[in-house]
């Protein structure tokens, strides 16, 4: 500590001024007043300090002490997170009896773990390399690393049992005789993202369990994706979904300024929902930042490093990790706000000129890498975005846009009607989408490339047929563009809806969504057909199966996929009635779709 | 937070001829004296009249208040200034019940002085997030449209979005009377009633429509005038809700706050930041307004351990009925949802004018359903959305082909949607849930049952028999 001290000269909202009689770095942290609130240097002028605070200002007064902690905004780093929940500077905000937040509340005592030894005695360590590992019963095992820049020879190293996550179990000892005392935890600045030995490609997709996503706009592990959307479209829920049901081994979930019945409705729930995978609660896979709306503002804007540091340092232990931001427009509220207390000269909207280089940061921080002990890892980031009056040309959408490869926006017309998620097939697309199709062929379904591209197709076509519809009236259409209306309808309602309250379709394996695309596209197929063979579009609209085919989702659970090949039989059966559908259809369409699988 | 009154009021210090500068409302004092940044300040001028302020920065030689009273026929010389040496204070007590009181908190009523056992800074403090227990009780409003698609329930924030010449006082009064657990009438309830900025007329409205309904001993009523100064109406919420919080997490009741009108108290947000001079964000609001609403909405909820709860119900009226308006914009991010007043239905003379689609209750999910309400609930809200979303469309559709053009699916839409509208959202006296709820199903049965796709076959089996024409399925 460097311990730097200085007084306060003036104070406003969180920003103040103090004067110094040490060094101060710029973006040093900082501890003010007597309750030893958190803060952080901004600025450095001549022998005043500007800095802002993460906590709430009130009471604070001119000649109270600011004193410098020697090194930047900084969290630790432990196996002790997991299952946590922080607020916004990673401090725990279970273990306090207290129902409200008062300013300056302490640090809850270090956590114990139960530490396992890896390494002995003269083995050799580079930065990065694990010296011991955390083991708990059906939670993912956790490493605890040598911190980047630090290597050595093992002089001592403790033995198994329960440690504190702050108590030295390991000394290196370097070839010019420095040594490092390590624990099971380090401390790294949150603005500075994690070394790694190199980024790698993307491998495969993060599988969200939302049809919609994975099928038609998939995001890689360690892919970048925003989901911006008005008040009321579903971005929440939709947050709350994929950080329930994706297929990420650890979740970092950041309320960054959002509501407090909402966090409290992640905490009951994820104790209580299982792991599709593991069968474990979904809570020891997560870690929870709460920062409410009504939590001081500059911590707002920290929470967000906080999490992707958490995130980066899971992904360096070798697990794929998700991190959910909602909503990243709070953030860029709280820079604006801060950046308008300094009087900075704002950009657009008021918002400050950095505002893109910022959001560039961060969604750099992203990526699938290869961590300097070797192990492979990703971090994936998700973060909702709030436009005021939903309108998406906004600075924030728009800076949001141009760092992200996935993009999926929410229509309001579609949450009006309550039909969920509520992303808009037409405006939303994945940069990720061309890589990940090896993936799909090598779940055994070569079709995707030509499936998705007819059903985006088909939805296309909606629009400009519904406005036609509207001026000749829908009657007077041709058969084969009415029948298409009847399709597209099926599609948003057969594969695109999906209730995130529903006990059967709130997730949805791959393979059911695969078995669920086929079915709608074998409707498509014979529809076409049996409408050449003289059938009425009315009389395919009336077929009682059309019901079960729209009721799918609800009605085929994710273990019993087996059911629809009943279903596609059916199909086959209700389709051929008329008479038309010769045996011969099957090889065509399979032909088609090997087809648009080659081209 | 329970230091007792004496002992904060104690730590007084006056500062007198003191005074560099006024601008509107706000003071610069020389910086004589040891003050907290927020402490409350107390501006006396040589009449001896007093206005509160607070302390809203301290700079190296002068410290700047903020008068909320108004800043009008003061002189700057002969000014004197207490200090309180601690944030804004509101003291609550048990005698809080049945009292009429203005925007800082002062009787008049023409009562006693309230009984202080506690006094608590007005600005309240965060709610630990894991302090919060889930809101789930499902509140009967009596309102259909409320009750059956968006459910209401205890700690819930749900604003009234409406407009001007909009019957949402009346409606806020009709919920205030009729809200209560299913089926029975809690007796540890309280309303806390927070007129911002409102008329004389409006402030009589609720205060008769309490008190005809009998419920004006379990009411506190806080009233900023329209014609009182707008930065009081900035406390005039604080000072409400520092009282609900007192009534519901210290007395145990359950507290419904209306809050009206919440445009009047932005308008005021706006007003002293212009003042101060800051940097404004869209329409001249400052860049601050989503976190100081969010400071208000934030205080709703439910704390594990406690037994009572504190409901938000704050009315706002859209500017140009426009809802992507900064103000119900940043309200609709905050709450849990939003019930929109719409006046193409008002004009119709569907009372309560409830426009359904854009309306929304995020909390619906954990108050409806098996256990709670109906098992068939969800499922019949949902349904009703599709049908009614649907409706919409075909209504676009005939307006331009007409009624003939559209096909006999389409006609059955527009049947649905009238008598959704007439007998569904359009009530004269409460309705229980169940009976909303066969409304619901009974609407319904002007649809095929093919075309019901949000229920199941045993739910339509259950519910959808009496249908005329079921056509397939």
């Amino acid at each position: 500590m460097s311990g730097a001290s200085a007084r306060i000269v003036q104070v406003g909202g969180p920003v103040l001024r103090a004067e110094t009689d040490g060094v101060f770095r710029s973006n040093e942290a900082v501890e003010v007043g007597h309750q030893r609130l958190i803060g952080e240097v901004l600025r450095l002028d001549g022998n005043q300090i500007v800095v802002q605070v993460f906590e709430e200002t009130a009471g604070l007064k001119p000649g109270d002490p600011v004193t410098g902690t020697g090194r930047p905004l900084s969290v630790r780093l432990g196996p002790g997170l997991l299952g946590g929940i922080f607020d916004g500077l990673l401090r725990p905000l279970t273990g306090s009896d207290e129902s409200f937040i008062e300013p300056g509340f302490t640090i809850a005592a270090a956590g114990r773990v139960p530490f396992t030894p890896v390494v002995e005695t003269g083995d050799e360590l580079t930065e990065g390399q694990a010296f011991g590992k955390v083991v708990r019963e059906g939670r993912p095992d956790l490493l605890c690393m040598v911190p980047p820049g630090i290597s050595g020879k093992v002089e001592s190293i403790a033995s198994a049992g329960d440690v504190d996550e702050t108590e030295t179990v390991c000394k290196l000892a370097e070839e010019d005789g420095t040594s490092h005392e390590l624990s099971c935890s380090q401390v790294w600045p949150v603005r500075d993202p994690r070394p790694a030995r190199r980024r790698l490609p993307a491998s495969g997709p993060l599988i969200t369990g939302q049809r919609i996503m994975d099928t038609l706009f998939p995001v890689a592990r360690g892919g970048r994706a925003a989901l911006p959307g008005g008040f009321g479209t579903g971005k929440t829920i939709l947050q709350q979904s994929v950080a329930k049901w994706c297929d990420a081994d650890i979740i970092i979930y950041v309320g960054c300024g959002e509501r407090g019945n909402e966090m409290a409705e992640v905490l009951r729930e994820f104790p209580e929902l299982e792991d599709p995978r593991t069968g474990r609660p979904l809570s020891e896979r997560s870690v929870i930042i709460a920062n409410t709306s009504n939590m001081p503002v500059a911590a707002r804007e920290a929470s967000i490093y906080t999490g992707v540091t958490v995130a980066e340092y899971f992904r360096d232990m070798g697990f794929d990790v998700a991190m959910l931001a909602d909503s990243t427009s709070r953030w860029a509220e709280a820079l604006r706000e801060i950046s308008g207390r300094l009087g900075e000269l704002p950009a657009e909207a008021g918002y400050p000129a950095y505002l893109g280089s910022r959001k560039a940061e961060f969604y750099e921080r992203a990526g699938r890498t290869e961590a300097l002990s070797g192990a492979v890892g990703s971090v994936t980031l998700i973060g909702a975005v709030s436009p005021p009056g939903g309108d998406f040309s906004e600075p924030v959408t728009l800076y949001t846009q141009r760092n992200v490869r996935c993009f999926w926006p929410l229509d309001r017309e579609r949450a009006r009607a309550r039909f969920y998620p509520a992303i808009h097939p037409l405006q939303a697309y994945s940069e990720d989408a061309d890589e990940l199709g090896q993936w799909w062929r090598e779940q055994g379904y070569p079709e995707w490339d030509g499936h998705r591209r007819r059903l985006l197709e088909l939805l296309g076509e909606q629009v400009q047929l519904e406005r036609m519809a509207r001026i000749v009236g829908k009657d007077t259409l041709p058969a084969p563009q009415q029948l298409a209306l009847l399709n597209a309808e099926l599609a948003n309602e057969a594969f695109l809806r999906q209730s995130a309250m529903s006990d059967v379709d709130a997730f949805c394996t791959p393979e059911r969504q695969i078995a669920m695309m086929r079915t709608l596209m074998r409707f498509i197929d014979r529809s076409h057909s049996a409408l050449e063979g003289g059938m009425t579009v009315a009389g395919i609209a009336g077929l009682p199966l059309l019901r079960r085919v729209r009721r799918m989702g609800e009605e085929i659970g994710n273990d019993e996929v087996e059911r629809f090949e009943k279903l596609q039989a059916d199909i086959d059966a209700a389709l051929a009635s008329s008479g038309v559908v010769e045996s011969g259809t099957e090889s065509k369409s399979e032909t088609e779709a090997g087809q648009e699988t080659a081209t | 937070m329970s230091i007792l009154a004496q002992d904060r009021t104690r730590a007084e210090i006056r500062l007198e001829d003191a005074a560099l500068s006024l601008d509107g409302p706000l003071l610069v004092l020389k910086r004589e004296i040891e003050c907290g940044l927020h402490d409350a300040v107390e501006v006396l001028d040589d009449n001896g009249q007093s206005r509160l302020g607070r302390v809203v920065a301290l700079r190296p030689d002068a410290i700047v208040v903020d008068i909320h009273a108004s800043g009008r026929d003061l002189p700057i010389s002969g000014l004197r200034a207490r200090f309180h040496g601690a944030p804004l204070n509101f003291g609550v007590g048990p005698g809080l019940l049945g009292r009429i009181l203005d925007g800082t908190g002062a009787p008049i009523d023409g009562g006693p002085p309230l009984a202080v056992v506690e006094e608590r800074s007005v600005n309240g403090a965060p709610i630990n997030p894991v302090a919060r227990d889930l809101p789930v009780d499902f509140i009967e409003t009596g309102v259909t449209a409320i009750d059956l698609l968006n459910a209401l329930v205890r700690g819930q924030k749900l604003p009234l979005f409406s407009g001007g010449g909009m019957p949402h006082d009346r409606l806020a009064i009709r919920i205030a009377e009729h809200a209560r657990l299913l089926g029975e009438r809690d007796e540890a309830f309280a309303l806390v009633f927070a007129g911002i900025g409102v008329s004389h007329t409006t402030a009589a409205l609720f205060r008769n429509a309490i008190e005809e309904s009998g419920a004006l001993e379990r009411t506190v009523m806080f009233l900023n005038l329209a014609d009182e100064s707008s930065a009081q109406r900035l406390l005039a919420p604080r000072y409400a809700l520092t009282a609900a919080e007192y009534l519901a997490f210290t007395e145990g009741l359950h507290v419904l706050v209306v809050m009206t009108d919440m445009t009047s108290y932005c308008e005021a947000l706006r007003e002293v930041s212009a003042g101060h001079g800051e940097i404004p964000a869209r329409k001249g609001y400052p860049g601050y307004m989503y976190s100081d609403l969010a400071s208000l909405f934030e205080r709703a909820g439910r704390i594990r351990g406690c037994s009572g709860s504190l409901t938000q119900l704050p009315i706002l009226t859209m500017p140009g009925d426009d809802i992507t308006h900064p103000i119900p914009d940043l309200t609709g991010y905050i709450t849990e949802g939003q019930i929109v007043l719409d006046r193409g239905l008002h004009r119709k003379g569907i009372e309560p004018p409830i426009a359904v689609l854009p309306s929304l209750s995020r909390l619906v999910d954990q108050g409806i359903g098996e256990g709670f309400t109906d098992v068939d609930h969800p499922a019949l809200s949902a349904q009703l959305y599709a049908a009614y979303a649907r409706t919409r469309q075909v209504r676009l559709l005939a307006s331009v082909v007409g009624e003939e053009g559209l096909s006999e699916g389409d006609r059955a839409y527009l049947e649905f949607g009238d008598a959704f509208e007439q007998r569904l959202i359009a009530q004269d006296a409460p309705r229980s849930l169940a009976e909303s709820l066969e409304i619901g199903w009974d609407v319904l049965r002007a649809l095929p049952a093919g075309d019901l796709t949000r229920l199941s076959d045993e739910q339509l089996a259950r519910h959808h028999v009496k249908s005329t024409e079921t056509g397939d399925g």
